[in-house]
C-alpha cells in the first residue's frame, strides 16, 4: 500500500493529477475571528455560483482526478442549497468534508447531509475555554453550539475532526484542547497555528506566541501523540517563523490541489489573490481541466523552474517547493523569493525579528459588512485556513 | 491496541465509517479515501478490501484462496497483516 503517484511535475507538458478541491461556497459567516482566512474584500451573495454550476465543477474535478472535496466558506451552512451541493458531490464520486463553524447548522440539517452522502465533518473550535472561545469567535454562545454539533456528528456516526487555531492567547491550552476533542468524540484534532496573512497579519503582534511558548507546545504535542497513539489522531502545524524550516506549500503549487472561490475563480491556493500579477480563470468561462492545465496562475509557480537560489540547488526543493509563495511576497515583496521562514533565505533575519514582535494586546475583529479596505490595506487578500502539511 | 492477539476468523472486517474505496481512472485504479488521507491499494490489497462487505474473515480467506494459488495459511497471514495495519490507522473496524 502506498500513497498515490503524484504524476509528472507539470514541467514537460502533462500537468500533475490533482487530489483535492477546496470549494469556498460562500464568504458569508456568522463569526468574526481576528485571524480569519477569508479575503478582506468579500464576494457578495448575488455573485455566488449556483447549485448547478457547483455540480458541474464537482463532475469536472472528479474527471480530472480530484478525490477529496472540502466544502468550506465562510460558513458553508449559510448556503440554503447545501444539501443539494452535498448530494452533487456524492453523485460525482467525491469524498466530501464539511468545514463548518457549527453556527447555523443544527443536528437535523446535519442528518440530512449525512443522508445525502456527506463523508466527514470538521468543526473549528476557537479554544477549550468557553468564554475565551466566544471572545475570539466574537459571538456569545458559539462554543456551546459547536459542542452540540460535535455531539450530533458523532451520534450520526460521521467521523469528526476538531480544528483549533492556535495563537499567543491559547497556545498554553493545547492539552486542554486535545482533551476536549477526545471528549467530544473526534477521531482527529488539528492544532494549526495561525497563518499570518490577511486579518491575521493585521493582528500579528497580538497573535504571535513567544518562542518559549512554541517550544513548550511542541513538547506537549509529542507527549499527547504518545498518549493517544492508536486513538485520537493529532495533527499539529507549528509556526514556521520559529523553526527555520518553511512549511511545504500544499504538496506544491498547482500540483495537488485547487481552490474555487464563491464566484468561481480557480486559485492554486486560497491566498493566491494576495500575489500581484496573477490572472485567474473562472469556471463560468472554461472547463476545470483547461484551467488546471493552462491557467497562467497555475503555471506561474508549478514545478521548480521558477525558483531562484538558494532553492534552485537545494535538496529540499521538491519537498517544500521553496515554501509559501504568499508569505514570500508578504514579507519580501517578491513572490519568487525563497520563503523567508527558511533559514537559508537572505531575508530570514526579518522573520526572526518578527517572531519577537508578540505583545499582549486587543484584537481587531474581522468585520463582515461593507467589505472596504481592511486593517492591513487594500492589497491583502485571502490567506490559508490552514495550509496543512501534505502527506 | 497494538497487542497482537490473533485475529479470529469470525470477525467481520469493515471499512471504518468515513472511509470509502473509489475507482478513479485518473489515478489508475482503486483509491481508499479517509479524512484528509488517501491510500492507493495494490491489486491484492484492493481485492481484500473489496471483500470487507460484512462477511467474516474466514469467508474472505476462503474466497481469496479460491482465486489465488498461495496456501491458505499464507493468505490468512497476509490478510490479517493488512487488516491490522489498516485498523491501526483507523481505516478498518475489526468487530
Ligand atoms: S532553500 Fe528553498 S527549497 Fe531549500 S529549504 Fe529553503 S525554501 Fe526550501
Ligand atoms: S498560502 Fe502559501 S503555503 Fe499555503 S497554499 Fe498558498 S502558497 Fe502554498
Amino acid at each position: 500500500m502506498t500513497t498515490p503517484s503524484r504524476g509528472p511535475d507539470g514541467i514537460a507538458g502533462e500537468p500533475p493529477v490533482p487530489l483535492g478541491l477546496l470549494a469556498e461556497l460562500t464568504h458569508r459567516c456568522p463569526l468574526g475571528c481576528p485571524y480569519c482566512s477569508n479575503p478582506l474584500a468579500l464576494d457578495a451573495r448575488a455573485e455566488e455560483l449556483d447549485t448547478a454550476t457547483w455540480a458541474r465543477v464537482f463532475r469536472e474535478a472528479a474527471a480530472l482526478g480530484v478525490l477529496q472535496l472540502h466544502l468550506s466558506g465562510g460558513e458553508p451552512a449559510a448556503r440554503r442549497d447545501l444539501l443539494e451541493i452535498v448530494a452533487a458531490a456524492r453523485a460525482a464520486g467525491l469524498y466530501s468534508n464539511l468545514i463548518t463553524s457549527a453556527v447555523g447548522l443544527d443536528g437535523k440539517r446535519l442528518a440530512g447531509l449525512a443522508e445525502a452522502g456527506l463523508d466527514h465533518v470538521q468543526i473549528s473550535v476557537q479554544d477549550s475555554d468557553a468564554a475565551a472561545a466566544d471572545h475570539v469567535a466574537h459571538r456569545p454562545g458559539a462554543f456551546a453550539r459547536k459542542a452540540a454539533l460535535a455531539r450530533d456528528t458523532v451520534a450520526l456516526g460521521l467521523p469528526l475532526t476538531i480544528n483549533c487555531v492556535v495563537h499567543r492567547g491559547n497556545i498554553a491550552r493545547i492539552p486542554e484542547m486535545v482533551a476536549m476533542a477526545a471528549a467530544l468524540g473526534a477521531g482527529r484534532v488539528e492544532i494549526a497555528h495561525v497563518q499570518y496573512h490577511g486579518w491575521a497579519l493585521a493582528n500579528r503582534a497580538a497573535l504571535m506566541p513567544r518562542r518559549d511558548q512554541v517550544e513548550t507546545a511542541e513538547q506537549q504535542v509529542a507527549a499527547l501523540r504518545e498518549r493517544h497513539r492508536g486513538g485520537l489522531v493529532i495533527e499539529a502545524v507549528m509556526p514556521d517563523y520559529f523553526s527555520g524550516v518553511p512549511k511545504p506549500c500544499l504538496g506544491g503549487w498547482g500540483r495537488r490541489s485547487l481552490n474555487v472561490t464563491p464566484t468561481g475563480l480557480v486559485l492554486p491556493c486560497h491566498a493566491a489573490q494576495t500575489l500581484p500579477g496573477l490572472a485567474f480563470w473562472s469556471v463560468r468561462d472554461r472547463p476545470l481541466a483547461e484551467i488546471w492545465r493552462a491557467s497562467p496562475a497555475f503555471s506561474a509557480f508549478r514545478g521548480t523552474g521558477w525558483m531562484r537560489e538558494p532553492c534552485t540547488s537545494c535538496p529540499r526543493r521538491e519537498r517544500d517547493f521553496g515554501g509559501c509563495r504568499c508569505q514570500a511576497f508578504a514579507l519580501t515583496g517578491d513572490a519568487r523569493a525563497t520563503d523567508p521562514a527558511c533559514a537559508l533565505s537572505a531575508d530570514h533575519g526579518r522573520v526572526a525579528a518578527l517572531a519577537g514582535v508578540g505583545a499582549d494586546g486587543p484584537y481587531r475583529f474581522r468585520t463582515h459588512r461593507g467589505a472596504g479596505p481592511g486593517p492591513a490595506g487594500e492589497a491583502e487578500r485571502i490567506p490559508a485556513p490552514s495550509c496543512r502539511a501534505s502527506g | 491496541m497494538t497487542d497482537a492477539a490473533p485475529l479470529g476468523e469470525d470477525v467481520r472486517p469493515r471499512l471504518a465509517r468515513g472511509v470509502r474505496m473509489v475507482e478513479s481512472a485518473a489515478h489508475g485504479g482503486r483509491v481508499l479515501l479517509a479524512p484528509e488521507r488517501l491510500f492507493k491499494p495494490d491489486p491484492v490489497a484492493a481485492a481484500i478490501l473489496e471483500l470487507c462487505d460484512g462477511r467474516s474473515l474466514g469467508e474472505m480467506i476462503d474466497a481469496l484462496a479460491a482465486r489465488y494459488t498461495a496456501p491458505r495459511e499464507k493468505i490468512a497471514a497476509d490478510v490479517a497483516a493488512l487488516l491490522r495495519t489498516l485498523a491501526e490507522k483507523r481505516l478498518m473496524d475489526l468487530a
